[in-house]
């Protein structure tokens, strides 16, 4: 479950100061699916990242179960990351000069257990978002779809409670997408996943049962749920 | 998964994989090269040393040369108004002398005791340098000329007799009142005849005879270099003239090296040099071998110290008296080829870095990802360096199979170097005294030694060039690692997305 508790999150530029997160009160308990909408530039981003322990928020607390991210250093957040978080991205973010397998096996590393059972899971994690035959394809001879999918399988292959899409579908086509939606969307139901995506869709804003909406760094809420 | 990911990277960037690694293999070719020649000159140096100073010295010592006390001359002939035989108005006269060297100082033969009980001496042995003058000629017959003659010792040889009360001299060479006369020198060497594991005699290769033994200390049996032997029409069997006294010739002996004299035209036992030239407990070089190659320096400075008097020299600092091309070969690759191999490897490490930064710039995204997944800053670190590392193994091994081929070549080609050093002369002080050998009375001779250029590979060579390799990877793995520790996820993706 996640608390985030006046979080506030600014940059500073050249000229400015960038309120990116402002005093965000929020929580999300374990297995919800949620939708962040917002402009561009509004936060969805910068939201996402202290969810997922990819940065520190400059005042306020994120508690994820009993670790309070904000309050850990970089090791331990790198620890939280590779057991407890998957991320999706937009661009898919795969290694290109790795095959669908060892990508999927880059998320295992930081993990222990032998390399045979890392490789044994990786086929396991592909089979199940339908690349089983796909094992020793580069990314570059991967359809778009193909390799949102090997993404989707690092970041499951670890078995996460949170999984944090960032525009998972926005690189993707309409049929592409309705396809990459139902299959995080089987995950979420069949693992108990807490699932939350940034999207500017409200196609697959939808599909949430719960809708955040972000603007100037503060959040509301859509769906008649308050913040 | 570090050695996949290592792989991958090398095999599927094999372009920045191989500028990196051609960059570093020139580098490290031409740092062997440059190594194995510079080994290679310095073993010719070695070469012309040993045909001086003998194998396996590491330390001479001498006492450079004093000036003259007044009125002294060693090397003087002089006859008195008795000498020589005189027959139809022309003496015919002979002297040989055995004096110390001009260039020589001697001193006692205890320093050798004191030598030879200092720590860290393996063996010594002491020398005595000699020159002896022969005159051989003919004169006019000094009543007839009716000069009264010199004053015995201030006479000029040779001069002719002046005319006096009008009367034509007559008799000598010409009959005509004139002179004849050789005035011969060469260089002898006195040694200790049981010891020829250090000193002169050690780098020889007997031609001729045998070489002197310890049953020959106190007779008059003399080895001759094989060059002088030839030159002056002697041979093992015949005898030579000695300071006066009648020496067996019962060997010859020339260098090991190629196309090269020997330390001394003639050897003898040195109590006998010692008795002839009246130098008795005297010696003028000391030869040492010292027990360990790598305490040279300090023995010398724990002999400099035991024998304050003398000037103690290192292999080190004979070399610097080897002259000709070899020297010039030597401060070649002293000067040029050092400084070429430090700017190319310095180039090189600068390619790799720069190629790493590059690259871990265009992997932003990447350190990014797997940042995101979980990966820490240390196995990042790791995978960055390690890919570094064995880009540099890879230009190291291109490297020396680069400068093998460069060293096959200089020894195919074999270069030819000559170079000369001076014989029994005073090293350092009293070096420039030495180097006019062939001068009448100076007993100091420039040993020519020609030698061919011979680029040794060791496994020392090797290793410095694995470990050049290996430091240049690990600098750029160090640096390129460190910048993408220093990426924060959010940053790294935030930045590309």
């Amino acid at each position: 479950m996640y608390e985030l508790t006046n979080v506030t999150k600014t940059y500073n530029t050249t000229k400015k100061k960038i309120v990116a997160l402002d005093d965000v009160t929020l929580s999300i308990p374990d297995g919800q699916m949620v939708a962040i909408q917002g402009p561009t530039g509004g936060g969805k981003s910068t939201l996402l990242q202290m969810l997922g322990a990819l940065d520190r928020p400059t005042s306020g607390d994120v508690q994820l179960g009993s670790s309070t991210l904000s309050k850990l250093g970089d090791h331990r957040l790198a620890a939280i990351r590779a057991k407890e978080v998957g991320f999706v991205f937009q661009g898919f973010n795969l290694i290109p000069t790795l095959t669908a397998l060892e990508n999927v096996e880059t998320a295992l590393a930081p993990l222990p257990g032998s390399g045979a059972d890392r490789r044994q899971r990786a086929q396991d994690a592909l089979a199940s978002v339908g690349l089983g035959d796909r094992l020793t394809h580069l990314p570059a001879e991967l359809s778009g779809g193909q390799q949102q999918r090997v993404a989707i399988a690092r970041a499951l292959v670890k078995r996460p409670d949170v999984l944090l899409a960032d525009e998972p579908t926005g690189a993707l086509d309409e049929e592409t997408r309705d396809e990459i939606m139902d299959l995080l969307e089987s995950f979420w139901r069949d693992q108990g996943l807490t699932l939350i995506i940034v999207t500017h869709d409200s196609g697959v804003a939808r599909r949430a049962e719960r809708r955040l909406h972000i603007k100037g760094g503060r959040v509301t809420e859509l769906a008649g749920q308050p913040a | 998964m570090f050695g996949t990911y290592l792989r991958r990277e090398l095999v599927n960037r094999r372009k920045q994989s191989l500028i990196i690694s051609i960059g570093m293999a020139l580098a490290i070719g031409l740092v062997i090269l440059v190594n194995s020649i510079s080994g290679g000159v310095q073993n010719a140096q070695a070469a012309v040393l040993s045909s001086v100073y003998g194998v396996g010295t590491d330390i001479t010592i001498h006492q450079a040369a004093a000036a003259p006390t007044a009125g002294a001359n060693p090397g003087r002939f002089s006859f008195g108004s008795g000498t020589g035989e005189t027959s139809g108005g022309t003496t015919t006269l002979a002297q040989s002398t055995l004096t110390t060297s001009r260039t020589e100082t001697v001193f006692a033969a205890t320093d050798l005791d004191t030598v030879k009980a200092t720590s860290g001496v393996q063996a010594a042995t002491g020398t005595l340098s000699l020159t002896n003058m022969t005159f051989n000629g003919q004169l006019p017959d000094q009543t007839q000329t009716g000069t009264t003659g010199g004053t015995e010792g201030t006479g000029t040889a040779g001069q002719p007799g002046a005319e006096a009360g009008g009367t034509r001299p007559s008799g000598g060479a010409d009959g005509a009142g004139g002179s004849s006369f050789d005035v011969d020198n060469f260089s002898v060497l006195g040694l200790d005849p049981s010891g020829a594991s250090v000193g002169p005699l050690s780098a020889v290769t007997l031609a001729t005879g045998r070489l002197l033994t310890a049953a020959d200390a106190g007779t008059d049996t003399a080895v001759l270099d094989a060059s002088y032997a030839t030159s002056a029409s002697l041979a093992t069997g015949g005898t030579i003239d000695i300071g006066g006294t009648t020496f067996t010739i019962v060997g010859t002996v020339s260098s090991s090296g190629s196309d090269s004299e020997t330390a001394s035209n003639v050897y003898i036992p040195l109590d006998v040099a010692q008795t002839l030239s009246s130098n008795a407990g005297m010696i003028s070089n000391i030869y040492v071998t010292a027990a360990s190659s790598s305490g040279v320096d300090s023995l010398a400075s724990a002999l400099q110290t035991a024998l304050p008097a003398a000037t103690v020299s290192t292999q080190a600092d004979l070399a610097s008296t080897v002259s000709g091309s070899l020297s010039t070969a030597s401060s070649l690759v002293a000067n040029l080829g050092t400084w070429l191999s430090i700017i190319v490897l310095a180039a090189a490490f600068l390619i790799a870095i720069l190629f790493t930064i590059s690259g871990v710039t265009r992997r932003t995204r990447e350190f990014g990802t797997l940042k995101a997944i979980g990966w820490s800053n240390r196995r990042i670190v790791s995978q960055v360096a390690g890919e570094s590392v064995v880009q540099g193994l890879i230009g190291g091994v291109i490297g020396i199979a680069v400068g093998l081929v460069g060293i096959l070549i200089v020894n195919i080609v074999a270069p030819t170097l000559s170079g000369s050093a001076a014989a029994t002369t005073a090293i350092g002080g009293g070096a420039s005294g030495g180097r006019s050998g062939g001068g009448f009375g100076a007993a100091a001779k420039a040993v020519a030694t020609t030698v061919t250029l011979q680029a040794p590979v060791t496994l020392g060579i090797i290793l410095v060039a694995v470990g050049l390799a290996v430091l240049g990877g690990l600098l750029a793995g160090a640096i390129g690692g460190w910048r993408a520790a220093r990426l924060r996820p959010a940053e790294a993706l935030r930045s590309v997305g």
